[in-house]
């Protein structure tokens, strides 16, 4: 077994994260609009699948199928009703897979409604709803709760506090996404760069950062702008570019070897894990491995 | 012109209950609500398009604004619709199969709404057949598509392909956060816009045009 998730990154190790998981279902037939989690109770063989081949590939974290697995969203489905079962499959179809190679990380995505004042969603509902959600991931034996593609800072911060009040030690790692504008980055909500890493780090993230969104190129200038920040360790998960039509098929248009070649410029910057957002798979994380351990060599 | 100036204000700061009885007061006062639209809701509205377009502002005073020219459509809509301001055309509106993202094409909405366009919302999760056989049987013109997750995207294309495949002349229109003009393009859209002040823009050009 590895040594546990936050030595490693206390240590100054850069992990290896894992790729894409809703591109990969839907190369596996998924259409969007069913609900990917409902995967975890039909067919575990295909996250397994997965998860080995993101293992094999050289990721240390492996992400659960459980982005869209807060009963908010679940309830979109009608299956808020098996949060636990929906969360604890996931962690259980990967175990095997992972077999103490790789940290379990316990994916926990956006509830994809506004908080009020600006929306209709009550922020102690939404908290509650994470509680749960984090609970049956840790309970089940996610090594980490990886808090993603979030927009709105507060609805970050209330994930992460509601991990904090499922346990005050699993390493939480929160990211935000962002959009470039001419003047600089900005969520969705406005939220700065400054202010996720302040906000996120007082509401206890280990780990910040940011996840989709962009493509690899911005993601190092993105990074940049958190190591400046950042008063925690990074973490950064690019897409494969963003998506192209090519005559109807969705095409992320990042190689493994263009995004590989920017791995440098992450491990420069001091990122503490990397892996991959939407299009990426198998063959970029080989790729981003590589360089990750090119860098290991050299430094020892 | 003071009190339509202070309804543009208001609008603008997202105080839907000044909104609201500012616009109650001047139609009390005998203000024509072509006016009260034109020079405090739309004008208003215009401001917080560009700001948002500057990325001065961004969606959560989007959102308040919104809320306050719905206070103030909500008084004057039915003055327009009882007065003689014809419609400018109907627009269906949706987002697309796979997808249930909402906000971005309820403002577009909204701001349609106040161009005059008559609005037929379809709601999220939209499959192909559904826009364009509402679209036929309503005699609207224009498809508006709106998508957040880039794994929708390729829903659009089959509205596109669809209208196309018959004699109709629909006009499809895309946007969402992961589109690019270029993404409208490919798949043979008829434009795209940034935001929803641009998508109101778009749709006076291409319906006009036609």
């Amino acid at each position: 077994m590895t040594a546990p998730f936050l030595d490693r990154v206390a240590a100054g190790e850069t992990l290896c994260g894992d790729g894409a998981w809703g591109t990969q279902l839907m190369a596996r037939g998924l259409e969007p609009g069913n609900c990917f989690e409902a995967v975890n109770l039909e067919s575990s063989a295909v996250l397994a699948e997965i998860a080995a081949r993101y293992v094999e590939a050289g990721a240390e974290l492996i992400t659960t199928n459980t982005f869209g697995a807060s009963p908010l969203n679940l309830a979109g489905h009608g299956l808020d009703e098996r949060t636990e079962e929906i969360n604890r499959a996931a962690v259980e179809a990967v175990k095997a897979a992972v077999a103490g190679r790789a940290h379990i990380s316990g994916s926990v995505g956006p509830t994809g409604r506004i908080l009020a004042p600006y929306g209709d969603a009550d922020p102690d509902k939404v908290r509650r709803g994470f509680a749960r959600q984090i609970g049956a991931l840790a309970e089940a034996g996610a090594d980490v709760v990886c808090i993603e593609t979030m927009m709105d800072l507060a609805e970050a911060r209330l994930a992460v506090t509601a991990a904090r009040e499922i346990s005050s030690g699993i390493p939480v790692i929160a990211t935000m996404t962002f959009n470039p504008t001419p003047r600089g980055f900005f969520t969705t909500m406005g939220n700065t760069v400054e202010q996720a890493c302040s906000v996120l780090a007082d509401a206890g993230a280990d780990l910040v950062g940011s996840n989709c969104g962009n493509g690899m190129e911005a993601m190092v200038s993105l990074a940049a702008s958190f190591a400046e920040h950042a008063s925690v360790p990074l973490v950064i998960q690019a897409n494969a570019g963003l998506p192209e039509d090519r005559g109807g098929v969705l095409h992320y248009p990042e190689s493994p070897e263009f995004m590989a070649g920017r791995i440098p410029a992450l491990l420069d910057l001091g990122v503490a894990v990397i892996g991959g957002c939407c299009g990426t798979g198998p063959d970029h994380i080989r790729a981003f491995r590589t360089a990750i351990d090119r860098r290991r060599a050299s430094a020892s | 012109m003071d009190h339509l100036n202070e309804i543009s204000e208001s609008l603008q700061r997202g105080d839907h209950l000044r909104v609201a009885e500012l616009t109650r007061k001047a139609i009390d006062g005998g203000t024509a609500a072509t006016e009260i639209l034109d020079r405090g809701l739309l004008a208003g509205m215009d401001v917080v398009g560009r700001r948002f377009g500057a990325h001065e502002i961004f969606l959560p005073e989007v959102l308040l604004a919104a809320r306050a020219m719905k206070a103030g459509m909500d008084l004057v809509k039915p003055l327009l619709v009882s007065g003689n301001a014809p419609s400018r055309g109907k627009v269906v509106l949706g987002t697309v199969k796979g997808d249930v993202h909402d906000i971005g094409k309820n403002l577009v909405g909204i701001m349609l709404e106040g161009a005059g366009y008559e609005v037929i919302d379809l709601g999220t999760g939209v499959d192909a057949p559904t826009f364009v056989d509402t679209a036929l049987a309503e005699g609207a013109r224009l498809i508006g598509l709106s998508a957040l997750l880039t794994t929708t995207m390729s829903a659009m294309r089959e509205v596109v392909d669809l209208a196309r495949s018959g004699e109709h002349d629909l006009k499809i229109i895309v946007g969402g956060a992961p589109l690019t003009q270029d993404f409208a393009d490919a798949i043979g859209a008829d434009g795209y816009s940034y935001d929803a002040a641009g998508a109101v823009a778009l749709v006076k050009r291409l319906l006009e045009a036609a």
